[in-house]
């Protein structure tokens, strides 16, 4: 006899399905692991200062993120942000000599400070007005670090970023250890990123993305909304650029243009818009592949990475990650499903015994 | 609790809504009826400041609202159900449920909300996607509640609803204008609108053409119903 409150098909809510929680739960947890192994192991596999550089690229990929796949903003001026606390953090380094972690605090506030004019003149505008709106006010720093050569060093940029960690020298000479210094700041950045997504301020974001009117009725200064977010996003971008300019060791003015604008795009959207994760995959894949080709003494990078880019937004719309989760729903209700099944058929054939009595 | 004053409202050249006055006394459900395009939902977009372009006053609570934007409306006290529901798709039953901000102090809990719709409080974690239409309306209706909304704007709640599903809307609009809340509603299903509303606003070509009391509107249906053409 089959109990009849008992749902006999596969409930079709699979959130209410506690099989169906703790298979969330488990990926969940292997994932974080995975992702925690790959992070400890990463500069014993690649050259350890390449390993940094991911690092830095991923966190600025998720505080792209941020905008782009939460909030359904398109910065394309986020360069203004990373290259200008990197330059913050330079000079604050060079200048003071404090231990670095300082610097880039100093960075990371610059950027925040930069961010809220430009975000309250831009986040009035969506689409790609408000893209051309943030692109044209870094250009306009860009400028700046361009010509206050005092400052910035112009083309010349700023030399001898120093290494200070508290009279550490392990980490201070050491490019190996410092990966590891560094990697403390990136994963206070990205779960900083991650607490914002899942705060409640985070759902509302979520909501003005997917319909700002509505969200308006509901009661939300959606402008403000976007602009906090706008803000947070630079600081998050302005830890990565402090990150990237120590374990360099110099500043460039490449780190203010705007290819650095479109490239972090490139690797969210590579990744995967709107996974928070996949921007760091994104970015692993092309700063290897960059290091490879400039180390093969091949120039023509960008046709590579175009090529990977068209692929990616022809054929996975939703990025490495982003594919990859969807591929992992579907063997996970492949399975649930057959589970099913077999229970069914167990019963039926217990059925039928119990007849044949 | 909502009085409007000589509204018009227009898309750049086309008026939409030509000098409309009404009033929604707290705890009355009022209807609007009229013709597809005679300017119900510009109307209520008007009142909720989602349509901009509009000559006339609007007063809720005693209190000229027409310059605020719509999220300070929302926050004074006015509840917005679009037609379509709005309920968001990439958040669950209870996050779209509590998303918006609790404006008042007479706000529904959400224990309270859960007693009143059984059905969310079972559905409470599924995605806003997996739900049927009847219960993004109950979602929509009760976000609404939750927020401690005064005045609620419901656009037309009864659309594509089974029977059953309609009459307890129906139950749940009786019974939240016993506190006092004032309902203000489109709806093309006669019937329905007979039964929840007090009075009713005949709407056509951007005119109100007649207001009637419940009682003289059900003693004249056919002749209306004709005449509007619904």
């Amino acid at each position: 006899m089959t109990n009849p409150t008992l749902p006999t098909a596969v409930p079709s809510d699979l959130s209410l399905d506690p099989v169906a929680a703790r298979g969330r739960l488990v990926r969940r947890l292997v994932l974080l692991g995975i992702g925690v192994l790959a992070a400890l192991v990463l500069p014993l596999v690649i050259y350890p200062p390449v390993a940094s550089d991911i690092l830095a690229w991923a966190l600025f990929a998720l505080s792209v993120d941020l905008l782009l796949g939460f909030t359904g903003l398109l910065s394309f001026g986020h360069a203004a942000f990373w290259g200008g606390s990197a330059y913050v953090t330079g000079i604050i380094a060079i200048r003071l000599g404090v231990p670095f972690p300082v610097a880039i605090l100093g960075g990371m506030i610059f950027a925040m400070a930069i961010a809220v004019p430009i975000g309250y003149l831009s986040v009035r505008r969506s689409g790609i007005y408000f893209a051309m709106v943030t692109l044209a006010f870094a250009q306009m720093i860009y400028f700046v670090a361009n010509q206050w050569l005092d400052v910035t060093g112009g083309e010349n940029g700023l030399q001898g970023v120093p290494v200070s960690f508290f009279g550490i020298s392990a980490v201070e000479t050491d490019s190996f250890t410092f990966y590891y210094a560094a990697l403390v700041l990136i994963v206070i950045g990205m779960v900083a990123g991650w607490r914002i997504v899942h705060s409640p301020f985070g759902r509302v974001l979520t909501a003005i993305r997917d319909n700002s009117a509505r969200a308006r009725a509901l009661g939300y200064d959606v402008e403000r909304y976007k602009l906090i977010a706008f803000v947070l996003s630079a600081g998050l971008a302005g830890l990565a650029g402090g990150v990237f300019t120590i374990s360099h060791g110099f500043v460039s003015l490449q780190e203010v243009d705007w290819p650095t604008s479109g490239k972090v795009v490139l690797m969210t959207v590579i990744g995967g818009i709107g996974t928070l994760w996949g921007g760091a995959i994104g970015a692993a894949v092309i700063v290897l592949l960059e290091d490879q080709l400039s180390s093969s003494g091949f120039e023509g990078t960008g046709i590579i990475t175009g090529a990977i880019f068209i692929i990616v937004v022809l054929l996975f719309r939703r990025g490495i990650w982003g594919t990859a989760q969807n591929g992992f729903d579907r063997i996970r209700r492949a399975l649930a499903v057959r589970a099913q099944r077999k229970r069914n058929g167990d019963s039926a054939v217990a059925t039928r015994i119990d007849d044949g009595s | 609790m909502l009085d409007i004053a000589g509204l018009s409202a227009s898309y750049g050249e086309a008026h939409v809504l030509n000098d409309v006055s009404l009033t929604v006394k707290p705890g009355e459900v009022v209807t609007l009826v009229g013709r597809n395009g005679a300017g119900k939902t510009t109307l209520l977009r008007a009142v909720m400041g989602l349509h901009r372009d509009i000559e006339g006053s609007i007063s809720f609570a005693g209190r000229r609202i027409e310059r605020l934007s719509p999220n300070a409306r929302a926050r004074a006290g006015i509840g917005w159900v679009p037609d379509d529901r709005g309920i968001y798709a990439s958040l669950t039953v209870a996050e779209n449920l509590t998303l918006p901000p609790v404006v008042h102090e007479s706000a529904w809990s959400t224990e309270k909300i859960y007693e009143a719709f059984p059905v969310l409080a079972l559905r409470r974690s599924s995605m806003g996607t997996q739900l049927s239409g009847g219960e993004q309306q109950m979602l929509a209706i009760a976000r609404v509640l939750r927020m401690g909304s005064r005045l609620l704007l419901l656009d037309e709640p009864s659309e594509g609803l089974a029977p059953v599903i309609v009459q307890r809307i129906a139950e749940i609009i009786r019974e939240i204008t016993t506190h006092d809340i004032a309902v203000l509603l489109i709806e093309q299903n006669v019937k329905f609108a007979t039964t929840v509303a007090d009075r009713h606003y005949l709407l056509a070509q951007g005119r109100i053409v007649e207001t009637l009391d419940n009682a003289s509107f059900q003693a004249r249906e056919p002749e209306l119903l004709k005449h509007l053409g619904i």
